[in-house]
């Protein structure tokens, strides 16, 4: 019975397709990163392993441009996903905790707004947003703009997880004559921090990896990494681009990886 | 975006009603300013003059939408033909976008079935493999394309190395190049909710099918598949979508032939050769077009919804 239970579900062929695809999709990244490593010139020889192309990043002719782009990103991820995680833990509050009220479809249509526009019209929106009231475009552009796109993907997993928090936790405090505030910076706060850090991390890195956006707001002369790795690999791509890439794409895997763990993680138990 | 309602737990309490509207105001007026009066603003800037050196003069025009569709020849007195040029465009966009779900779907499918019939532990962490590339910077990934696929590239080297070619595949800047960077940067979005369909599906049914002598490929396409295709439809339409408006793919991957209606409208907002009203008036279409797709994806949901019980 066991074995005709498994017959039933498994189709031939379907595994090694879900092979193909995870070998598609990490091929070009362990391809690029192993190439990052390649002690050659040229793009195509490889000639040994060495790290001649992360010392170029930081020390080369382009590394002063790489430096400020990479200080512009940070700062503007940790930034804008501070604020849009606040914003949105905020909005998760009011909506998952709200009860009933009129405007809850409207809310929840205008917080998945910056999913639902696609990429390239809400750049240009913002774009004439800025330039209509007359707003030099530069970082603070590009800042409000990130925190703006950011709210969706902070606010997703937090409201998620408070929707698996069963409000008897603040009931309890507030018999107990805890205030309101109370009740949500003491109980409902702590329970939800998994929610709330990995809607953090995820904000940070959808901020960090942006340049459709970036690429339309940001003013002449300011760049983050990826509008600069794009005006870089518009002459061709240099094996310094690949080691950037390979830490940018390192930053990227670290960071959903303990956005993951931490989701996972449960301690309302 | 269902994913709050699918883990359970309590549904909505009202603990802090008399706050909701301090809680809620600063995400409406983040997101009022800086996304909703956006697109007002852009829908206003489709129907003004443009400034030659980008930007635009305050003076109601229909010229933009009206060089989208007619053709007045080169002083403008023509009588006015159709315009193929943004239409074409337009529609290659839309094939493009429908072949790279098509393909999504030839290899999202299997995939997320698979990872659906296994066991419980290992169902995340399968997930999770299939996810992590689509955190990695969309440039990244599709710079590393372009370098994986290029005519002297890793790809070509591997197969005239193991002898199945003789002459390196052009497949950089071919419409093939653009349909796979658009699969490989939005591929888990076609798994992920044929995944979750299928993790719901009740294989009692397909027992049941079984028993009655259906053979397995009929079980999966009778039974099966009817089943889960709120998922499958989707999925279709989280690929579809984004794959329309997409630049980087076609930009890096397709070259000036490829031309999509990302490009297009980019090209209106650099340097000084740009039309905004123009590039307004494309962004207008191309919202519009995406809007009418997820009212009727809205749709189809509540109706399956509704079959569903």
């Amino acid at each position: 019975m066991a074995s005709k239970q498994f017959n039933i579900k498994s189709y031939t062929g379907f595994k090694a397709i879900t092979l193909l695809c995870l070998v598609v999709l990490y091929a070009p990244l362990v391809v690029v990163t192993i190439y990052s490593f390649n002690a050659s010139q040229s793009l195509t020889n490889w000639e040994g392993v060495s790290l001649r192309w992360y010392a170029d990043v930081f020390t080369g002719p382009e590394s002063g441009k790489f430096k400020t782009a990479a200080k512009n990103s940070f700062f503007i991820a940790i930034v804008a996903a501070t604020v849009a995680t606040t914003i949105a833990t905020l909005a998760a509050t009011g909506m998952v905790r709200g009860g009933r009220f009129r405007f809850r479809t409207v809310s929840f249509g205008l917080i998945s707004l910056p999913l639902m526009v696609p990429e390239i019209v809400l750049a240009v929106a913002t774009l004439i947003f800025f330039n209509s009231i007359g707003f030099e475009r530069g970082l603070l552009t590009i800042l409000l703009a990130h925190i703006a796109f950011c709210i969706p993907f902070a606010y997703l997993p937090i409201s998620a997880r408070m929707q698996g928090i069963e409000d008897s936790y603040e009931q309890a405090a507030l018999d107990l004559y805890a205030t309101k505030r109370q009740a949500f910076t003491k109980i409902l706060l702590p329970l939800m921090m998994p929610g709330i850090i990995s809607g953090f991390l995820l904000a940070f890195i959808v901020s960090l990896d942006d340049f459709i956006i970036t690429n339309f707001v940001k003013g002449a002369g300011v760049e983050t990494l990826p509008t600069a790795i794009f005006g870089s690999v518009k002459q061709g791509i240099k094996p310094n681009i690949m080691a950037i890439s390979t830490m940018l794409l390192s930053v990227s895997i670290v960071m959903v990886t303990i956005s993951y763990f931490v989701s996972k993680s449960d301690n309302t138990k | 975006m269902a994913a709050g309602a699918a883990s359970g737990g309590s549904a909505t309490t009202d603990t802090y009603k008399e706050a909701r509207t301090w809680l809620l105001l600063p995400a409406w007026v983040t997101l009022t300013i800086l996304v909703l009066a956006p697109v007002i603003m852009m829908l206003i800037y489709s129907f003004l003059t443009k400034e030659f050196r980008g930007g635009v003069i305050w003076e109601f025009s229909l010229a933009a939408y009206d060089q989208f569709f007619f053709d007045r020849g080169l002083f403008g007195d023509d009588p006015p033909k159709i315009e193929w040029t943004y239409i074409t465009i337009f529609w290659r966009s839309i094939w493009q976008a429908g072949a790279a779900t098509l393909l999504s779907l030839l290899i999202g499918f299997p995939t997320a079935y698979f990872i659906a019939t296994r066991s419980e532990n290992m169902r995340p962490i399968w997930v999770f493999l299939i996810t992590i590339p689509y955190w990695v910077n969309l440039l990244i990934r599709t710079v590393s394309m372009k370098f994986l696929l290029r005519d002297q590239g890793p790809l070509n080297d591997f197969l005239m190395s193991i002898g199945l070619i003789d002459s390196p595949l052009h497949i950089v800047n071919t419409n093939f190049a653009v349909q796979l960077g658009l699969f490989y940067s939005y591929l888990p979005f076609m798994v992920l909710p044929i995944y979750a369909a299928v993790e719901r599906y009740n294989f009692a049914l397909s027992e049941a099918a079984a028993d009655l002598y259906a053979s397995k490929w009929t079980t999966l396409r009778r039974v099966l598949l009817p089943a889960v295709k709120p998922g499958v439809f989707a999925g279709c339409i989280l690929v579809f979508v984004p794959s329309m408006g997409s630049f980087l793919a076609p930009d890096l991957l397709g070259g000036a032939k490829n031309f999509m209606i990302g490009s297009l409208i980019e090209e209106q907002f650099k340097g000084n050769a740009g039309n905004w009203p123009f590039g307004a008036a494309a962004s207008m279409i191309l919202l519009t077009m995406v809007l009418i797709i997820l009212m009727f994806s809205a749709r189809q949901q509540a109706k399956a919804d509704k079959a569903g019980g």
